[in-house]
């Protein structure tokens, strides 16, 4: 999980004017570092963006803009437009997202305003550990209980009440759209729970006195004091969430039924990015073919970093707007 | 009762009244997320448990059809990308942490961290690719060592950022007390901060083999899987999490009760090094809260 | 010692009846103790706050002031652990009454903190208005009035008439503060609690608050905790001086008067020592 505790690590920066003017095995001992820490890494990173870039460049030359708005994934006919995989993955993740959003900040908020302590610190590492199960073993649990639950119960009751309803049209397959949403929230609510505690917990305490002071209601010091301070960092806990929803592979893959197309839906199999590099890279058994899926893989790639970049400025505007104001 | 000295206004009891229903609401929110975990640990649970025995773990996988068999190769495979990706990512990741605890308020050092945090979101398929680029196309082969790169640079910014927060709870006085008697930076950071800071960084690395022992979907095409006991570190290998999934998703109810119990091992053991760590840590990160 | 409290108490008794006897919304503290845990960090007050004047708090750090205070409001208890015994009377309800409701109680004893803590994404005007809003007023005219008014008695009207939309962070330190108090009396609350309210303003904005202190108690009781002697000396009218017991750390009340008469002449020799500076 991201270590997201900012305040608690000012501290250690005055050390750098100690470390004066070096002499020879200290000057070995920063090159070591410099060398093999701190370049390596950011080659390392360089590498992963070019080595992307250039795998992909043979089907970005081929299909150009096209790749983004066709449907057709041919490769008998050399054919591959990523449309249908974007739908995929966007629609699974927009539903994951709707699903875990208010669960995740109602734990939060229950966990750090409302809970007694030790109560809101259980729940907050017993959810973190639900980050840490991995993606593989969800996927399992979703095939063989979650899908065939959603097929036997849930989908049926659906289309019985809403039969006009394109959204709940049938048949009941189990495996599709809902079922890749709902296990991507439950694996997106670990981060947006911790996230958004994070940022909670950096909320000065100053802040819900003042609401409390004027008469308010904890509930009420919530939503008129935390939340409003607090609402660039839960927005940046969201949007990382929605960067590991997209990018989530193995128990979308497992239960998205893996069939490429688009449908309005949820009940029906689609096929997501992920799930498409997952499945097919290595079959592709040409370099136009394994272009177009390491593109797929740079699209993936692109979004999610600007995810990330995205939600972490967020939480560090709220972490620094804190500090500035005094701190949790 | 508010009659007379205190000024409420008539829409006290209602305000209470919601404060009470959002608080009810907020912890039906946290049943209702505890749940799924508690179903998936549940089944895992139920449904592993029985299929554990020694085969499991010793035993190669059966030719399909024939029942019995385990996948003691898997768990062996999974052991060696796990130790691969060590030897290949602690290093770069603890020296990279000391590169931003001890030299990193410089405008490079606050872009690398940023990226480094970043690199953490990255899925883990593009790893995969990133990988397959590196390893498997030039070597023209799925191997153990592209399994480990793969799994290395999803530990690599762990460890990395892990490595910087635990150095930097060490308190100041340590250095300056150290640079004060004359003694090189370097031994310094050997003798005095490290071992301060050790326990941080021995639980980043814990944190980080977790992480990755459940990792599957980069190594699909690194690893690749294997039905044999592994020869040498070039040839592709098998992993417990590329064995559950395929065992999942394939229509033989041996190979899925093998997967349950599989996951079922696997699982614990990264329960138990979550918990262990936090158990180990707790006083420290409490401390610092 | 043992005289002191007697004598104390005697005069607690003395002046408990005094304020029975008129108007009202002066405090009456009985036995009060303060927890954090296990931790006494108040022992055993009794103390009598008299209406429309303001009462100072004084004494080293570590004695318990803040924490003290922190109980006539009933905000004590929202600290982790913490719990208040005894009573505390506003005219004849106690705050502590199971039955008493703590927001209501918080609306009626107002609250003025250490650093300027206004809402940083309202703007000004609904800073002040926010506890109106709170507690239910919906009505424009009103509203707008009565962040008018508070403004005006903050004396922070005429510096940000101009610009009421603006953030309230575009404020400086000693306006945040201004406003802080602003927020605070919009809600007509009958006590204020002040605690070092300008421990981290520059000495113009202090003497600005100081002014305003004087002001607000013709319609309010003013409790201020201070760590600055000559403030205490200067804005109030009775002064309560407390030390942290050397064996357990709780905070006691030593001695409590009308400020000259403690400062002049203080009964106890430990109020003297620590008013002349001879002590830690």
């Amino acid at each position: 999980m991201a270590s997201a505790a900012p305040a608690a690590s000012k501290r250690a920066f005055q050390a750098r004017a100690l470390f004066g003017a070096a002499n020879l095995p200290d000057i070995i001992f920063r090159t070591i570092v410099f060398l093999f820490g701190a370049l390596t890494l950011l080659v390392l990173i360089a590498i992963i963006v070019a080595s992307m870039v250039k795998e992909s460049s043979q089907s970005i030359g081929v299909f150009g803009l096209s790749f983004l708005h066709t449907t057709v994934w041919d490769p008998v006919k050399e054919q591959f437009g990523a449309l249908t995989f974007m739908y995929g993955t966007i629609v699974t993740s927009i539903l994951g997202l709707l699903i875990a959003t208010p669960i995740s900040l109602g734990v939060a908020i229950f966990a750090v305003e409302l809970a007694p302590p030790w109560l809101g610190n259980s729940i907050s590492i017993v959810v973190e550990l639900l980050a840490a199960i991995p993606s593989v073993l969800l996927g399992l649990w979703g095939i063989f209980v979650m899908v065939p639950f959603l097929q036997r119960v849930v989908e049926p009751a659906f289309i019985e009440r809403f039969p006009d309803l394109p959204l709940f049209e049938g048949p009941p397959y189990g495996v599709g759209l809902l079922a890749g949403g709902l296990i991507l929230a439950i694996m997106v609510i670990p981060t947006i729970v911790a996230i958004s505690r994070d940022v909670m917990v950096t909320v000065p305490v100053a802040q819900r006195e003042a609401m409390l002071a004027l008469g308010a209601t904890n509930w009420e010091s919530t939503t008129w004091a935390v939340l409003p301070y607090a609402r660039s960092g839960l927005l940046g806990a969201i949007v990382l969430g929605l960067g590991r929803a997209l990018g989530e592979t193995m128990a979308v893959t497992m239960v998205i039924g893996n069939q490429p197309q688009i449908s309005a839906s949820l009940f029906h199999p689609a096929y997501t990015m992920a799930s498409v590099i997952a499945n097919e890279f290595t079959e592709a058994t040409f370099d136009l073919y394994l272009s177009a899926l390491t593109e797929v893989g740079l699209l993936l790639f692109g979004v999610t970093i600007i995810m990330n970049m995205l939600a972490r400025l967020l939480v560090w505007s709220t972490a620094r707007a804190s500090q500035q104001l005094g701190g949790a | 009762m508010a009659s007379s000295a205190f000024n409420t206004g008539g829409s006290l009891p209602r305000r209470q009244f919601i404060n009470r229903v959002m608080g009810a609401l907020l912890c039906l929110s946290a049943a209702v997320a505890l749940t799924p975990l508690l179903l998936v640990i549940g089944f895992i649970l139920a449904n592993g448990i029985s299929g554990i025995n020694l085969d499991l773990l010793t035993k190669l996988p059966k030719p399909v059809g024939e029942l019995g068999g385990g996948m003691g190769n898997a768990f062996l495979g999974t052991a060696i990308l796990i130790a691969l990706a060590s030897l290949f990512g602690v290093p770069i990741g603890v020296l990279a942490g000391i590169y931003l605890s001890e030299f990193g308020n410089t405008g490079f050092a606050r872009i690398l961290r940023f990226l480094t945090d970043v690199l953490t979101g990255v899925p883990s398929i593009i790893i995969g690719i990133v990988a397959y680029t590196l390893v498997v196309v030039p070597t023209h082969s799925f191997s153990a060592v592209a399994g480990g790169v793969a799994l290395a640079i999803i530990m690599i910014p762990v460890v990395t950022r892990t490595t910087e927060e635990a150095l930097r709870r060490v308190p100041n006085a340590l250095r300056e007390a150290s640079l004060g008697l004359g003694v090189h930076e370097w031994k310094t950071m050997m003798y005095i901060v490290l071992p301060a800071g050790l326990g941080g960084i021995v639980t980043g690395v814990m944190l980080a083999i977790a992480r990755i022992s459940g990792e599957t979907a980069p190594l699909l095409f690194t690893a690749f899987g294997s039905r044999f006991w592994q020869d040498g570190l070039g040839n592709p290998i098998a992993a417990v999490p590329l064995q559950v999934y395929k065992y999942a998703l394939a229509p033989y109810k041996d190979w899925h009760d093998q997967a349950w119990a599989a996951a079922f091992i696997l699982m614990m053991l990264i329960l138990i090094l979550n918990v262990g760590v936090r158990v180990v840590t707790r006083s420290g990160f409490q401390k610092i809260r | 010692m043992d005289i002191t409290l007697t004598t104390l108490q005697a005069v607690a008794v003395e002046e408990r009846e005094e304020t029975v006897t008129r108007v009202s919304k002066g405090l009456v503290v009985e036995k009060l103790g303060a927890y954090y845990g296990n931790f006494l960090a108040v022992a055993d007050v009794d103390m009598t706050i008299r209406p429309n004047k303001v009462t100072a708090i004084i004494g080293p750090s570590g004695c318990g002031k803040s924490t003290f205070i922190r109980c006539l409001n009933r905000l004590h208890e929202v600290v982790r652990d913490a719990r208040v015994v005894g009573k505390v009377m506003l005219d004849d309800e106690d705050l502590y009454d199971p039955r008493m409701d703590p927001v209501a109680v918080r609306r009626s004893i107002g609250m003025v903190f250490q650093r300027p803590n206004p809402f940083p994404t309202m703007s000004i005007y609904d800073n002040v208005a926010s506890g109106l809003r709170l507690n239910g007023v919906r009505n424009r005219g009103l509203i707008a009035e009565k962040v008018e008014l508070s403004l005006r008695q903050a004396a922070l009207w005429d510096e940000v008439k101009d610009k009421l939309k603006k953030p309230a962070l575009a404020l400086s330190g000693g306006q945040q503060q201004r406003l802080c108090i602003a927020r605070t009396i919009a809600v007509d609350p009958s006590v204020v609690l002040m605690d070092e309210p300008c421990s981290a303003l520059d000495p113009i904005s202090t003497l600005k608050i100081e002014d305003l202190i004087a002001e607000l108690k013709q319609e309010l009781t003013i409790v201020i905790v201070t760590h600055n002697m000559q403030q205490a000396a200067r804005v109030s009218d009775y002064t309560a001086f407390f030390l942290g017991n050397e064996k357990v750390g709780a905070g006691e009340l030593i001695e409590y008067g009308p400020t000259r008469a403690i400062f002049t002449n203080p009964a106890d020799p430990r109020t003297e020592n620590y008013i002349t500076g001879r002590f830690g």
